[in-house]
């Protein structure tokens, strides 16, 4: 952990004494674990601040927890090109149909990154101006990356168990 | 609203709101009147299976809306299956032009999650060969960029040229593309003795293919004029955009990578980072051209400095033993059986690793759950972040225009779609 990473978070710490919900620290990489209500605030406060100068969003990153409370994480990886640090915010999401904020105020690629994790691991950001699907089909069901979405495959029919096989298909029932 | 699609003569008819309910906001059309064009999947200068929606009013762009899916394969689904050392195979079939780069960017997060760190000898080759990789990355992108606006020769010679590149990694790996050369702990195998001349060869004659492409476009009248104040962005729109790679450097940030946070001992050698400041089509083109000579300078200090000794790190944990010692020491048996079937567990954590690949940052998030296979995997690239930028970019400017735009930020569908 460097210096600069302390003067983040007592900077943080000084502004919103609540906002921090843990800090951790991993192979010299710090997160920072951020109430959701608080996020547009401390990232602001990140990007703004004459010292700290989290300019660039690097990418915004879904986790699924399966069975754990609260279940999805979502990550911000946030890149000062002045003092070529990184750290990462992150807001721990309970209801993926109330998201976090969406960034697209601040970056405008915010909404870009957003759309990916809305369509593979389906977190409803809010305020995004328009969530669709991007990788998928329009009509496809379910959000692929999470921990509860089957891999999926295509049962083997051989002519012993065909039929039973068949039944089970989804075409079948139709 | 029209909607044209290329090669079907029927014009089909959509409502706003049904273009809206489809591409929601990213796609507001500005008049009813204007024209609505389909460009791809299959247009050859779209790179790939890109398809852009476009409203044209006359002949200027209005607005685009790039539809992208077509490759999905759910790469990052399918390897929270496999174990790590399995799943390295699906980062080559990502970007298909510099499988070694996705390598290096995948390896190096599975190294940091473990906590530990390759040999010397195995650092240096694998910097020689992402260079190399670096170097037929952008052989790809100037021969195809050149072939969009419609100088042909170009394209021939870069494909030459690549393919002795292509060769020299079918030397080490075994594969041409689809290479899945470096591995946890260290790389495959050691290269080979004719690996060294073969790169050695390749520092000679290179240098004097590069003027040979720069002499048919760097001042030629009808390249000047398609790419010079075409598709500008500043660089604070371009820091707000996530641009990185040549496109950020060709708006005068200077930001890469293997300079701001190194890795693989970047640090240790001498080398620029190419710069231009105008933010356009050609000052990209620029960029790209500078680091042809910047890779081969690093690849020269690489060779020299070639250091001796294992290319993988000394524990049967993480890397399998080698095949000499499996008739000899039960051991080396049990370690190759469990590493094959079971793998190595990987600590609870997550982390984040950069790399600078030869399109921008290509990062890596990895979380491991205490198991044999990674908890999550995902990738930040470069493509999918710079594609966002076409649209922007190409607003206002000719229809002919927008495959200069698409060319100059080097876009790869398989690494957007993953």
């Amino acid at each position: 952990m460097n210096a600069f990473h302390d003067l983040t978070l007592d900077k943080v710490r000084a502004t919103f004494p609540d906002a921090i919900a843990d800090v951790v620290d991993f192979r010299g990489e710090r997160t920072v674990i951020i109430e959701t209500d608080s996020l547009i605030p401390v990232i602001t406060l990140l990007r703004d601040d004459a010292e700290l100068r989290y300019n660039f969003l690097e990418d915004i990153v879904a986790d699924d927890y399966y069975e754990a409370f609260p279940r999805f994480a979502v990550n911000y990886h946030l890149y000062s090109l002045d003092n070529k640090v990184r750290i990462r915010v992150r807001v721990l999401v309970d209801d993926p149909d109330e998201g976090p904020q969406s960034l697209h105020p601040m970056w405008k690629i915010a909404s870009w990154l957003e759309l990916e994790v809305w369509d593979l691991m389906g977190i409803r950001f809010q305020n995004h101006p328009g969530l669709r699907r991007l990788f998928l089909p329009e009509d496809w069901q379910g959000h692929p990356l999470r921990k509860d979405y089957p891999l999926g495959y295509e049962e083997v029919q051989f002519s012993f168990n065909y039929e039973e096989i068949d039944a089970r298909k989804p075409y079948a029932q139709d | 609203m029209t909607v044209m699609t290329p090669g079907n003569d029927a014009v089909q008819e959509w409502t706003v709101e049904e273009l809206r309910a489809k591409y929601g906001s990213g796609m507001e059309i500005a008049s009813e009147e204007n024209l609505l064009l389909s460009m791809g999947p299959q247009h050859p200068s779209t790179h790939g299976v890109l398809r852009l929606l476009v409203e044209l009013e006359g002949e200027t762009i209005v607005n685009a809306a790039p539809d992208i899916g077509f490759l999905h394969t759910g790469i990052e689904k399918n390897m929270e299956s496999k174990t790590f050392t399995k799943a390295l195979v699906m980062t080559d079939r990502m970007d298909y032009l510099s499988p070694m780069s996705n390598n290096l960017g995948y390896v190096l997060a599975v190294e940091k999650l473990l906590g530990v760190e390759a040999t010397p000898r195995a650092q240096t080759i694998r910097v020689i060969l992402t260079e190399l990789a670096r170097i037929s990355s952008h052989l790809v992108w100037l021969g195809t960029h050149a072939l969009d606006l419609a100088a042909m020769s170009v394209f021939l010679y870069c494909f030459r040229e690549r393919e002795y590149l292509l060769d020299v990694f079918e030397m080490v790996a075994g594969q041409r593309m689809m290479v899945s050369y470096f591995r946890p702990g260290g790389l495959w195998r050691d290269v080979p003795e004719e690996f060294e001349p073969a790169v050695r060869q390749f520092l000679d004659f290179f240098p004097a293919k590069i003027a040979d492409y720069e002499a048919l476009l760097k001042n030629n009248p009808i390249w000047l004029q398609r790419t010079k104040d075409v598709g500008v962005v500043s660089a604070e729109d371009a820091i707000s955009l996530g641009m990185t790679g040549a496109s950020l450097r060709g708006s005068g940030v200077d930001w890469d990578i293997r300079k701001a946070t190194p890795y693989c001992g970047y640090e240790n050698y001498d080398f620029d980072v190419p710069l231009r400041t105008e933010g356009d089509v050609y000052a990209r083109y620029r960029c790209r051209m500078e680091e042809f000579h910047q890779s081969l300078r690093i690849i020269e200090q690489a060779l020299d400095k070639l250091p001796g000794g294992p290319v993988n790190i000394d524990d049967r944990k993480i890397v399998p033993p080698p095949r000499s010692e499996l008739g000899r020491s039960m051991e080396a048996v049990i370690h190759h059986f469990k590493l094959w079937t079971e793998g190595f567990n990987a600590p609870e954590g997550y982390v984040y690793q950069a790399i600078e690949s030869p399109r921008g940052e290509f990062a890596c998030y990895l979380r491991g759950d205490g198991g044999p296979k990674p908890a999550r995997v995902h990738f930040r690239t470069p493509s999918y972040v710079n594609l966002a930028s076409i649209v922007p970019l190409s607003q206002g400017s000719f229809v002919a225009d927008l495959v200069a735009v698409i060319g100059s930020v080097d876009i790869v569908l398989g690494e957007i779609d993953r």
